[in-house]
């Protein structure tokens, strides 16, 4: 595909210049407009993927990146969009296949897609108050009510922050564990509770 | 003398055996397992695998697999316990009638395994009373056997109660035979 076709018909559309694909910022407002324009002039007909982003510290701190596939020119193009607040368009109306992608990332991140036509959550039950892939949220957990309340009663069972202590995904500092700052809080240990 | 002999020996009773009602209830309980099999990961492949020709898990008379609580009466936890699917697993637990056994199968369902995680029940055993443990990750399927034939032999030492242990105070059921 053209690059400029893109940047051509969507001025505020930034060209990243991706080593693999195409790839392109966009802003959230002309989204469904470039998809569709995507979809129905450039022939990308199939949603490969669609993800949540957290961009510490950014402006923006959280974003979406879509992969589009064309499968009569065999080529791919990687949209990024920028939310607004927590706030993304959803694509579900020109690709049903984003509709679980778009729940996932509502989710683990709390991106809310705007025309969403059923924005559950998909992986954590409804009731769970937090969204567990964001930053600040502790890879143990946070402790809340078990989700069901008659089963609760009968084994006295809550959601419990998992023990940390030689965990097989938990690195004990150094470069490594630099990008994943939820996962260094070893304040506290099966053998040493949370204060 | 033959070992035999200590036992029944139809010239010496006759048609006749004289036992206990426990014993010949729980003989006929332990060559008898039901399983209940609750697939929820990696481990009900090798759970599969048990019920195949090659390990047969019918050998020792357990190979009934019921995919309804209400015909089974040993839940084999086979797989990593979610937070959201631990509801089920114990829903389904309660469906089933007494006497039942619980069998944690592999690292995730008796101790949350690797998944050291926000989603993940930390043991099968903090909502259902487990009977046996079995390491692995996965189990290969001779260790799943070991583990029913564990569970056979406590089937059979049981009195006219089940007394199990759960989140650490013992827990009896009364058995009307």
């Amino acid at each position: 595909m053209d690059a400029a076709a893109l940047t051509s018909r969507f001025p505020a559309t930034q060209d990243l210049a991706g080593k693999d694909m195409p790839t392109f910022r966009v802003a959230g407002g002309d989204l469904l407009a470039a998809v569709r324009f995507l979809r129905d002039e450039h022939g990308f007909d199939l949603l490969a993927d669609l993800c949540g982003l957290e961009l510490q510290g950014r402006p923006v701190r959280f974003g979406v990146v879509i992969h589009l596939l064309s499968t009569t020119h065999k080529e791919y193009v990687r949209l990024h969009v920028d939310a607004v607040g927590d706030r993304v368009p959803s694509v579900s109306s020109l690709h049903p296949g984003a509709n679980w992608h778009e729940r996932e990332a509502f989710d683990m991140f709390g991106i809310v897609f705007e025309g969403h036509p059923d924005p559950r959550r998909i992986l954590m039950w409804d009731s769970y108050p937090y969204h567990p892939l964001r930053k600040d949220f502790p890879l143990a957990g946070i402790e809340v009510p078990f989700p069901a309340a008659d089963v609760a009663e009968v084994t006295g069972q809550k959601v419990e922050p998992a023990p940390m202590m030689g965990g097989p995904f938990v690195s004990h500092g150094g470069k490594l564990s630099e990008g994943e700052p939820s996962a260094l809080d070893q304040s506290w240990t099966e053998e040493k509770p949370k204060a | 003398m033959v070992k035999s002999d200590f036992g029944y020996n139809s010239k010496v009773e006759g048609e006749v055996i004289v036992t206990r009602a426990d014993a010949v209830v729980n003989w006929v309980r332990s060559n008898s397992v039901w399983p209940m099999p609750m697939g929820l990961a990696c481990c009900a492949i090798e759970l599969m695998a048990a019920g195949g020709s090659r390990f047969d898990i019918s050998r020792f008379g357990m190979e009934v697999m019921r995919f309804s609580p209400r015909q089974a009466d040993c839940m084999i936890v086979a797989g990593t316990v979610t937070y959201k699917m631990a509801e089920v697993v114990r829903r389904i637990y309660d469906q089933m009638a007494e006497p039942k056994w619980v069998v944690a199968m592999g690292a995730c369902a008796s101790t949350g395994g690797m998944y050291r995680s926000y989603a993940t029940l930390q043991g099968v055993d903090n909502i259902v009373p487990v009977d046996i443990y079995i390491s692995g990750c996965p189990p290969r399927p001779e260790a799943l056997l070991d583990g029913m034939m564990l569970l056979q032999e406590k089937i059979r030492q049981e009195g006219g109660s089940l007394r199990r242990t759960f989140r650490g105070r013992t827990v009896e059921t009364k058995i009307v035979s």
